[in-house]
Parts: C-alpha cells; sequence; structure tokens
C-alpha cells in the first residue's frame, strides 16, 4: 500500500474511490488492480461494492452535518448580554450506520452526533430539553456551570433537573464558558450504554474575539456496538462507517482548514486521528490560542478533544483515519479530496512544494 | 356400559378406512382453520428477530476466502457486510444477501490472507447481529482435481485397505487357537468395537455441534445410529431367514459374520476417511508419516476384528473361506476411508458429517451384539475372566494406538 501510494498518489486515490467522472491523465497510471475496488482487490478495508447508507431515511448526511454548526436563536437580555437559546428532543431512531446495518440509535434531534451547539464566550445559554425517548435521559455539558445543570441524576432533582423521565422536559441555563471544544452527552446509568446508543454531540464556545477565518468541519468519533457485546462492530466519523472514503471531504488548496475533533467512542479507551501527507497545529480542548503541537498524529481518550488547524499544499486525496488500525479498517476511514487531483501535474506538484510553509508555523 | 356398546355399533357402522381416514380429516381441517384465522390468541412473536446462522464450509484461494452460510433460525437473514480479523473487506454473495430459513449463500471475500495465520471472520447482518467463523490456520483449499483425488484414495488405502488386510493376516493364528482363546480374541473384538463406538459417537457429536441445528444438529448422530442398527438388523434377519431354507452350513455363518464386522468397520472408516480428508482440506492436518503409520497400526487391529469370527466360536470348523473372499472383506472395511476422504475434502458438509458418523456408530453396536455371544465360554458365561481380559486388550489397544491419530 505504502509503496503504491508513493508512486502514484492522485491515481490511486481515484481508483479506489470508483472515481466521480473526472480524470482521464490519473487513470492511465492507475494500478489495475484500482480499478475495480470491492471486485478482487484489496487496496484498503471496505465495505461491499455497491452498498450505500440511505441518508435520506436516517434523516442526516455526514457530508452536511460535518460543516452543520447550530447557532440556536438569540436576543438581547435587558442587561445588554446575548440569550442564545436551543431546543433539544431526544428521539428514538433507527439509523444505518454502514450499508445494509441498522442500528436502534438514541439521539439527539434525530441525528448522531448531535447537533453541533456553537456559541460564543460569555453569552447566557438556554437549552431546552425535551425528552421524547421511551427512555430517561439528561444532556450533561462539558463546561463551567452550576450543579443543577450539570444534567446529572441525583444531583439536580430540587430544580427539576437531573434525570428527565419520557415526555418530561428541563432547561439547562449557563454561561458560555469558558471557550473551546467541548462536548455534552447523556448521564443516565447505565452511563456507557447511554452514550454509546448515540446521544452525544459536540459544543464550540468560540474565544470572544474568534479565530481565524478557516473551512470549519466537525469530526465527532464514534462507533457503535451493533450486537451488544460491549465491543464495537462499526467505527467512524460522524456515524457511518467509510463514509469519507466514498464521499471524500472537498477542501481547497493553500486554504485553511480547522477541524473540531471530539472522541467520544464507548468500550475502546483510545482513538487516535492521523493524516496523511499533512501536518496539523494541535489546540488541545481548544482553550488556548497557541498549538501545543505540530504533528500528524493525536491520541484522544474519551470525552478528549482538540482543535487541529491545517492547510494543503498539493492538490490530491489524502487519507485520515484513526491509527488504531482495526478502528481504520473498521470504518474509521475517510478521505480529503484537494482541490482537483486530475489537473495535478509534476509542475503542479513542483509548485506547491516550493509554496510549502516551512517553520512549521500555524497556517494563517 | 350401555354408551360403550353404542359406540360400538356406531364405529362398526363403517368400513375400517374412514376410521382411519376420520381423525386424520379433523387433523387437517383443525391446522387449516388455525391457519385461517391466523393463530387466534398467539399474537405476533415479540422481540427482535431471531437471528441464527451456521458456518458450513470454509474455502481458501489465493486472495479470496469463501464461506458456505446456512440459516439455522426462524426468520430470514440479511448479510451486509463481512470483516476479516478485523477489517471490512469486499465480498459477493453468489446466492444473494438475503438467507431464507434453511437456506444457504455462498460469500466471496476478498482478502490478501497469508498462510499459516489465523484468522476470525464476523458477518454483520442487517440488524448488527454478528456470525463467527474461525480460520485455525490458512491454507489454499487444494483443488478438487484428478491429482487430488488420486492423492486422497492414496491416503485412504494406505490407512483404510492396507492395515485392514494387514491384520487379517492374523486368521491362520486364529485358526490354531483353542476355542477358548477364539472367544477370547472375539471378545479382544468387541472391546475395541466398543472404543470406536464410542470414538465415533463422540466425534459425530462435536461435529454436529459446529453445524446447522435446524437439520437436528446432535440429534442426527442419534438418527444415524438407529438407523443403521435397524437396517442391518433387518436385513440380518432377512438372510437369516434365507440361510436356513438353503440349509446353509456354519462355515458360511462365519464369513457372515465377518462381513457384518467388515460393514461395520467400513462405516467406520468412512468416518475416519471424514475427518482426514476435511482437515486435510482445511490445513488443519499435515500428512506426515507419523500420521499414516499412527493409522495403520490402529487399524491393522481392525482386521484382527474381521478374521475373527472366520474362526467363530462354537462353529468354528476350521474351514478356510475363499481368498476372494479375505480380499472382499477388506476392500468392504477399508475403502470406504477413500470415500470418507473424498467427501471430507471436497464437499464436507456438518450435517452429513454428523449423520454418517452415526450410522457408523449403529452398524458397530449391531456388530457387537451380533459376535458378543461367542465370547462365552463352555458354562455358556458372556463375561468370563478370559473375555473379560480380551475386551480390556481391546479398548486398551485401540486407546493407546488412538493417540497416534489424533486428527
Amino acid at each position: 500500500m505504502g509503496g503504491a501510494a508513493a508512486a502514484a498518489p492522485a491515481a490511486l486515490g481515484l481508483g479506489l474511490l470508483g472515481s466521480r467522472g473526472e480524470v482521464e491523465p490519473a487513470r492511465a497510471a492507475m494500478p489495475a488492480a484500482a480499478d475495480h475496488a470491492g471486485h478482487g482487490s484489496f487496496i484498503h478495508a471496505s465495505f461491499a461494492a455497491g452498498g450505500t447508507v440511505d441518508h435520506r431515511a436516517n434523516g442526516f448526511d455526514p457530508t452536511e452535518l460535518l460543516r452543520d454548526f447550530d447557532y440556536g436563536k438569540t436576543r438581547r437580555l435587558a442587561s445588554g448580554r446575548l440569550l442564545r437559546e436551543w431546543e433539544i428532543v431526544a428521539q428514538d431512531r433507527e439509523i444505518e450506520v454502514a450499508p445494509g446495518v441498522k442500528y436502534e440509535a438514541w439521539t439527539y434531534n434525530g441525528r448522531v452526533p448531535g447537533p453541533t451547539l456553537r456559541a460564543r464566550e460569555g453569552e447566557s445559554l438556554r437549552i431546552r430539553f425535551v425528552n421524547g425517548s421511551e427512555h430517561p435521559h439528561t444532556m450533561h455539558f462539558h463546561g463551567i456551570h452550576r450543579a443543577a445543570m450539570d444534567g446529572m441524576p441525583g444531583i439536580g432533582e430540587r430544580q427539576g433537573g437531573g434525570q428527565v423521565d419520557p415526555g418530561e422536559e428541563f432547561t439547562y441555563e449557563f454561561d458560555a464558558s469558558p471557550f473551546g471544544l467541548h462536548l455534552y452527552h447523556c448521564h443516565v446509568a447505565p452511563l456507557a450504554s447511554h452514550i454509546a446508543r448515540g446521544l452525544y454531540g459536540a459544543f464550540v464556545i468560540d474565544p470572544k474575539d474568534g479565530r481565524p477565518e478557516a473551512d470549519e468541519m466537525v469530526m465527532v468519533m464514534n462507533g457503535f456496538d451493533t450486537n451488544f457485546d460491549l465491543a464495537n462492530e462499526v467505527y467512524a466519523v460522524n456515524t457511518v462507517g467509510f463514509h469519507y472514503i466514498n464521499d471524500p471531504i472537498r477542501v481547497e488548496r493553500s486554504s485553511p482548514v480547522r477541524i473540531y475533533l471530539v472522541n467520544v467512542l464507548e468500550y475502546d479507551p483510545l482513538n487516535s486521528f492521523h493524516i496523511h501527507g499533512n501536518f496539523f497545529n494541535h489546540y488541545p480542548t481548544g482553550t488556548s490560542l497557541q498549538p501545543t503541537e505540530f504533528t500528524d498524529t493525536i491520541v484522544q481518550g474519551q470525552g478528549q478533544r482538540g482543535i487541529l488547524e491545517l492547510e494543503f499544499p498539493y492538490d490530491g486525496d489524502y487519507m485520515f483515519h484513526a491509527h488504531v488500525s482495526e478502528f481504520a479498517e473498521l470504518g474509521w476511514t475517510g478521505f480529503f479530496r484537494v482541490g482537483d487531483p486530475s489537473r495535478m501535474t509534476a509542475a503542479a506538484a513542483a509548485a506547491a512544494y516550493c509554496k510549502l510553509p516551512w517553520g512549521g508555523a500555524a497556517p494563517a | 356400559m350401555e354408551a360403550g356398546s353404542r359406540a360400538e355399533r356406531g364405529a362398526a357402522g363403517l368400513p375400517a378406512w374412514a376410521l382411519g381416514a376420520i381423525p386424520l380429516a379433523l387433523i387437517v381441517a383443525a391446522i387449516g382453520g388455525f391457519a385461517l384465522l391466523g393463530g387466534p390468541g398467539l399474537g405476533e412473536r415479540t422481540g427482535p428477530p431471531v437471528e441464527e446462522v451456521a458456518v458450513e464450509r470454509t474455502v481458501l484461494r489465493p486472495g479470496e476466502i469463501e464461506l458456505t452460510l446456512r440459516n439455522d433460525g426462524p426468520d430470514p437473514v440479511q448479510v451486509a457486510q463481512v470483516a476479516v480479523n478485523d477489517a471490512y473487506a469486499p465480498f459477493v454473495a453468489d446466492g444473494g444477501n438475503e438467507i431464507g430459513r434453511l437456506g444457504s449463500t455462498t460469500l466471496a471475500i476478498t482478502y490478501p490472507w497469508i498462510e499459516g495465520e489465523a484468522y476470525e471472520i464476523f458477518v454483520l447482518t442487517s440488524t448488527g447481529g454478528t456470525v463467527t467463523a474461525e480460520i485455525p490456520v490458512a491454507a489454499e483449499t487444494p483443488e478438487a482435481d484428478a491429482g487430488f483425488y488420486g492423492l486422497m484414495a492414496l491416503l485412504g488405502i494406505y490407512v483404510g485397505v492396507i492395515p485392514v488386510s494387514l491384520g487379517m493376516l492374523w486368521l491362520p493364528f486364529l485358526t490354531r487357537l483353542s476355542r477358548r482363546w477364539v472367544g477370547a480374541a472375539i471378545a479382544f473384538t468387541v472391546g475395541l468395537l466398543a472404543f470406536l463406538a464410542i470414538d465415533a459417537g463422540l466425534e459425530g457429536l462435536e461435529i454436529a455441534a459446529e453445524g446447522p441445528a435446524a437439520f437436528g444438529g446432535s440429534s442426527l448422530v442419534f438418527v444415524g445410529a438407529l438407523v443403521a442398527y435397524l437396517a442391518l438388523a433387518g436385513v440380518d434377519s432377512y438372510l437369516a431367514g434365507r440361510r436356513r431354507d438353503a440349509g446353509a452350513t456354519g462355515a458360511t455363518g462365519g464369513i457372515y459374520l465377518a462381513l457384518l464386522v467388515a460393514i461395520g468397520i467400513g462405516l467406520h472408516n468412512l468416518g475416519e476417511g471424514l475427518a482426514i480428508g476435511t482437515s486435510y482440506a482445511t490445513g488443519a492436518l499435515a500428512l506426515g508419516a507419523f500420521l499414516v503409520v499412527g493409522f495403520a497400526i490402529h487399524n491393522t487391529t481392525e482386521g484382527l476384528a474381521i478374521v475373527a469370527p472366520l474362526r467363530g466360536g462354537a462353529e468354528g470348523t476350521g474351514e478356510r473361506p475363499a481368498f476372494s473372499r479375505l480380499v472382499g472383506l477388506g476392500l468392504v472395511a477399508g475403502a470406504p476411508a477413500i470415500l470418507g476422504a473424498w467427501i471430507g475434502a471436497s464437499a464436507f458438509n456438518p450435517s452429513l458429517a454428523a449423520l454418517l458418523f452415526g450410522i457408523g456408530v449403529g452398524a458397530i453396536v449391531r456388530v457387537i451384539v451380533q459376535i458378543a455371544p461367542s465370547m462365552a465360554d463352555e458354562e455358556g458365561r458372556l463375561l468370563n475372566p478370559l473375555a473379560v481380559a480380551g475386551l480390556l486388550a481391546g479398548i486398551a489397544v485401540m486407546y493407546l494406538t488412538g493417540l497416534l491419530v489424533s486428527v
């Protein structure tokens, strides 16, 4: 794989993706085996050829979910502060996590991961949570707030918080603090199964002055224990295994990309993120504006998250995946498609090479 | 009393066939009505669908693993994805992705497996359930060409025909024995056969446990045993009747008993061949000289078992059976190993194998019942000291030689 990829990166990428009509020059250089991924070749782990997930039936498409930030509704309070409000409904829903594989998920607003809630540091937040599921749930936010707003059964009951039974509702109120990348999830016991069923989402609090302009996207690393044996059968970013192989994430060349990466994976102690042919600046938990590391691989335990910033200097298809190879081959693998790989020529590659930001400086 | 006699009169008014047909018609009507009404009072089964799928056969070719799945449960099963050693792999299902009840499909999985490594495959169904298959040691499944069948035949001859024939060379020795010692030899045979019956029974149960339960699973072994026992008993009484009519002599009785033993052992060797062929095909068996030697020693004693009745008990006349008949007995007992190896290596099916093992057990038990009376001493005691010693010796020899050939 490594040798073949080095020899003809663009060609290999296109070949195994089944290509979308672009192409000709690259195709000529393509290894013959890559011609029919799923028919007599094993370039990388993949699902059976021809199968696709019905995103319409699922009610969400991981490609759209990627850049879907939910800013809620805002209004100005008498005090002058901005109040930001959301309504979140817990729903039981069957979703397709791999082509042909159905899973009885528990969701926030019918999607897994739940909506990416985004606010700005210091705002007043109000989240009305309605439990439309057949099971008791809560919304437990990572952040700084009073105990009663913690979504923790047994703690907030006197204020009406704590466990929210089916048909009940509760409104969480707290301030957006601290800035960074956080998450929310259900905290009803048994915790592992309430999380594993799909009750989680990313929670972004922007710094007061915001962050530099970039193509921003959310990746929630998750998995599904489809046979309930306390081990995951399907791994993914944003729920559908191998989704971004079938539909690579399109990004511009030499343009900043920001990834909000959250790990909620249940049943496995660690998860990781690795990108091919590139490095990124890592801001753990996003709580500092200074990156701690310039790297191509990071490891996250459950609940850990971080912001990754990078630029792609070259056109082409670049794989990203868990560097826990088992997860990668069980669905947690995708591609970035930079520019139009079919137009990638030796001259363009050389030109791109000259623009490489030496010194590992943070993009923009 | 009065009611009873009225019933008798009523019944007597109908022809016999009608009396037989009426309950049948009522049963049909009851079942039909029940089905038409949709099973009143029962309702739908609750809970998620029950998925039971057995892996019947695994074939390895370069770059490909082929699994044959059989749906063993009450509901249809939809195969969605397949992972080999925790990596999803592309596959094509030639029988379609949906497997109906008792139906099967074959998955051709593209995967660059490596010889000597172990693989665990999980098949993910549409409900998220998993079916696992294990390949303990990966090795290419031999192509079933002429050369392969030749090799299996050769193997069958090595482990079946040759050792059994060699064992039969004890016949001249047996003819010189006194009646008491012949009884002991018969007892030795019985002990040996008893061991084989237990061994084959356990083997059959083990294979049945791997296969689908819908076809009977472990009960196939017992069914096979019962069928074989009854079939041989039927043939036996039929032939006995004919022999009486023809005024047959004792010598033919001896050869007849020997034939029965040969058939029983033959069926056992069919199972043995099956085990060898299967193990060879799945790469679990190295065809070392040690194994062949082990089988040879193990099966030589079976030859002795066949010829023991020829010098049989009370009827022993010392009359020599024709050489051609001896060869025939050797083939009946030994050649099924060839057939077994062919089946095992090319068309292995756990249910069929369990049934065949069961048939072997039934045949052997029938043979034991048949020849055990010849163990008796002058006073008619079956378990006389010499016979018991013979029985134990037979079991011990089989046990010890069996250690050489645990497939």
